[in-house]
């Protein structure tokens, strides 16, 4: 484990902390799930427990739907490195209402921690920053965490935050599992008729 | 090429425009060129230039929990990209609607077109997906439209496979 870096659970509490209903939220797949769900059950959850890669673009699709709301994918180093190519798509689209939120530990936490290419020099925020996400924020502390939860408050531009977290293996929170269920109650949450 | 006495790539766009297609996904292909441009020029459409198809079936799952239909289009070896991708839409029946070029078949030029080709239609049968197979211009409407009812009405993985017949042959200028 680094030292001095964000625990993971804490810090997805303190992004979602007092959040409102026009916040909708897309982990990976994982330990990202994991986090969500513990932070508290939310119909505008849309719990990922597969498609890796695809949490971004699920974001995208959603956020160029929704306008008036906010999407905030938080996921995991390892989801984003397998949908890296949604940076570059997300960059030319750009949509003002979402942001790409990845928590970076540097490992694959739910397959026994092995590295990950972020732990040797990958800079997932240079990648951002290179693919057009005009806000890319690299957080690192307490103050750093404390600013992006605000920024997602007001969310005005497309906006990338890597958020260093340390290595740890929290108990799972298992949310919903059926997809049809996690679908029906997100829609219904934000008054789509079925 | 001839000019068809059918414009299907117009009456495809016709087609999303009754839908109430609001997003469109796609990977450029010259099968779907006059379509992508169509799209391109609309202002009721976000065209969203993909760079691999699978990214495509996330956007649509994105765009239908936000209550927006969407169409993906892509060329046969683009399938192949999306496969695991589809367990999204299988697991949470979320309404694909795919248009898909064909290469690897009828005078074809290049032989790696044709593994990925000549498997399109077991590879989507297996993911569940309602296929369509469109071999003539006068195929395409119908085709597409009852893909339409499918997809959205149903929640299901929808594919209109246009042939390579359609396209015409690929001619290699370089």
């Amino acid at each position: 484990m680094r030292q001095g870096r964000l625990e993971r659970r804490a810090a997805m509490a303190t992004l979602l902390a007092g959040r409102d209903d026009d916040l909708l939220v897309v982990p990976g797949l994982g330990s990202t799930c994991w986090d969500l769900a513990a932070a508290g059950d939310n119909d505008r959850n849309f719990y990922l427990w597969g498609a890796m890669g695809g949490a971004a673009m699920i974001g995208l699709g959603l956020a160029l739907a929704q306008p008036k709301r906010r999407v905030a994918v938080i996921t995991g180093d390892g989801e984003m490195l397998m949908g890296l190519g949604a940076l570059a798509t997300i960059g030319i689209q750009r949509p003002a209402n979402l942001a790409v939120i990845v928590f970076d530990n540097g490992v694959y936490g739910e397959t026994g921690m092995q590295p990950s290419h972020t732990q040797s020099g990958v800079d997932l925020l240079k990648v951002a920053g290179a693919c057009g996400i005009g806000i890319c924020l690299d957080v690192r502390d307490e103050a750093g965490l404390a600013d992006l939860a605000k920024r997602l408050k007001g969310l005005r531009a497309t906006l990338f935050a890597r958020v260093l977290i340390e290595a740890s293996d929290p108990p799972r929170v298992l949310p919903e599992r059926d997809g049809v269920v996690l679908k029906q109650r997100f829609r219904a949450a934000i008054g789509i008729e079925s | 090429m001839t000019e068809p006495s059918i414009n299907w790539p117009d009456q495809l766009f016709a087609t999303f425009k009754r839908a109430g297609i609001r997003q469109v996904g796609y990977v450029p292909d010259a099968g779907h060129a006059r379509l992508i441009d169509r799209c391109r020029a609309d202002a009721e459409i976000r065209d969203v230039v993909l760079t691999t198809e699978e990214e495509g079936v996330a956007l649509a799952a994105g765009a239908w929990l936000g209550g927006e239909r969407s169409a993906l289009l892509m060329q046969s070896s683009g399938l192949g990209n999306c496969i695991n991708m589809l367990s999204l839409a299988r697991t949470c029946r979320f309404p694909l609607l795919m248009l898909i070029t064909m290469r690897g078949e009828w005078q074809e030029f290049n032989p790696w077109q044709e593994p990925m080709g000549s498997i399109v239609e077991p590879v989507l049968k297996l993911c569940e997906a309602e296929i369509f197979r469109a071999r003539t211009p006068d195929d395409v409407e119908g085709m597409a439209e009852r893909a339409v009812q499918l997809a959205f009405g149903d929640e299901r993985i929808a594919a209109v496979l246009l042939s390579q017949e359609l396209i015409g042959k690929k001619v290699w200028t370089k």
